[in-house]
């Protein structure tokens, strides 16, 4: 199944400058395999969305379709076919 | 010694990267912040540690995106150019379950290309090529007290690296002291293969056992030219010729207050500091909301206040912990930065202040060095 990842601004440098990722990906999947997949491709982008554990940084919110992710299963969420996935930098910072 | 010097100190905080520079330590031109990323996101970050490698004068900055988490960043052209490693500088290793949260200290070992990173979670690393990668200290993250270390009202953290002391006259490569909240002194005597706590004396008024072995919160110690060391502790004052050995003994005697952040020792004469003290645990402002340096010229025996060329209105930012130290040249310059975002400095040569910048985003530390 192929699902596309769209990049804020912020991150794009970590992706040679793409805005949208199209991601190729067995299915049925979860968010996490679609992000492995995502930084298989640009595995600088990693570190900026997930801790050393795996875990969504607190800042980053990532929608599926029109869902935050925390809302439906956070990186278990079920991602369907041709969704769209968009990272998204939350209301942070002083 | 021949020929103009020039120093550089570098300012982080809470906003971003400054710079200053000074031939004479009187005037300084200011640049910043400075521009890590094109995309202004680790460059207006909070900056929680700096460092200037002694053997290169590569510059290294720890930075916190509120976003996209922590990272390291360095410089080999005194702040005009930087550059971030493709991958995570510091990382925990998947064993630990553990996540960095931020860099607290930057120090550098005796061997050229040795830094040592004391981080959030309590945890030192270690990199042998300057700071592009480091490596966990697995001894001190395994010590069976680890458990019991919980956090300072800062955080979890080592916030203490000296390498190669132990105390006076036990200068040499394999030794390590670091401090943290809580936890306090420990220290290594095997280039970071075995630790143990170096705490007799110094008192933890917050625990039911007042002087335990470790849980000590210790805010900083620093390390006098003779090996010896000066520490400023969640309340108490305390100076120690060998924690291992004779333990720790008070010195706040002469000072307004025991409880503070930031503590510098002179570079040359063991017998002299700094000292920046703060009302209490539950007041952290000035004592008489006044601005004032504290230096013992006598091992903590006697503390006078340096004020000159400080604010004398009332004030009410107070000196963190990594936001004060000294330049090391032989005429020793000394620095510090408030939480007002001012920053001032001192030769030792003149009994006074003089105002480096004013008004930058709260200061959270400071390093300088002759470059």
């Amino acid at each position: 199944m192929r699902v596309i990842v769209h990049l804020p601004g912020l991150l794009r440098s970590d992706a040679d400058g793409a805005a949208h990722v199209p991601v190729e990906v067995d299915g049925p999947v979860a968010l996490r395999g679609v992000l492995d997949a995502l930084v298989a491709r640009h595995p600088g982008l990693d570190r900026r969305i997930r801790d050393e554990r795996g875990l969504l940084r607190r800042y980053v919110n990532v929608f599926v379709d029109e869902d935050e992710c925390r809302t439906i299963g956070g990186l278990d969420a079920p991602v369907h076919d041709g969704a769209d996935v968009r990272l998204l930098p939350s209301v942070a910072g002083g | 010694m021949g020929g103009v010097m020039t120093y550089l100190l570098i300012i982080g905080t809470r906003k971003g990267l400054f710079t200053a520079r000074s031939e004479d330590r009187r005037s300084w031109e200011v640049l910043g912040p400075h521009r890590l990323d094109e995309n202004d996101d680790a460059g207006m970050s909070p900056v929680y540690t700096v460092g200037i490698d002694p053997h290169t004068h590569r510059l290294l900055v720890g930075t916190e995106s509120w976003h996209f988490g922590p990272s390291v960043w360095h410089s080999d052209d005194l702040g005009r150019t930087w550059t971030e490693p493709g991958t995570a500088p510091i990382a925990f290793p998947e064993d630990t379950d553990a996540s960095l949260v931020r860099a607290w200290q930057f120090a550098f070992g005796p061997e050229p290309g040795t830094v040592y990173a004391g981080v959030e979670p309590h945890a030192l690393f270690r990199s042998t090529d300057g700071g592009d990668h480091f490596t966990l200290v697995r001894s001190l993250w395994d010590h069976p007290h680890r458990a019991e270390w919980f956090p300072g009202a800062g955080g979890a953290a080592i916030h203490t690296v000296l390498p190669g002391v132990l105390g006076s006259g036990e200068r040499f490569p394999e030794a390590i002291t670091v401090a943290m909240p809580t936890g306090g002194v420990y220290q290594s005597s095997d280039d970071g293969e075995s630790w143990a706590p170096t705490n007799r004396g110094i008192s933890a008024g917050f625990l039911p056992d007042p002087e335990p072995e470790f849980g000590q919160c210790v805010h900083k110690v620093t390390v006098a030219p003779d090996g010896s060391f000066y520490a400023q502790n969640h309340h108490g004052v305390y100076r120690s010729a060998s924690p291992a050995t004779e333990g720790w003994r008070p010195i706040e005697t002469g000072l307004p207050t025991d409880f503070g952040f930031a503590i510098v020792a002179h570079p040359h004469r063991a017998e002299s500091a700094f000292n920046f003290p703060v009302v209490s645990q539950e007041v952290h402002l000035p004592p008489e909301n006044r601005l004032r340096a504290y230096r013992t010229d006598d091992s903590g025996e006697s503390w006078r206040a340096i004020d000159a060329g400080l604010p004398e209105e009332p004030y009410f930012g107070i000196v963190l912990r990594d936001a004060a130290c000294t330049d090391g040249a032989e005429v020793p310059g000394f620095y510090f930065g408030t939480r007002n975002g001012d920053v001032y400095a001192l030769t030792d040569d003149e009994e006074r202040w003089h105002r480096v910048v004013a008004h930058l985003p709260d200061v959270l530390c400071v390093r300088a060095a002759e470059v």
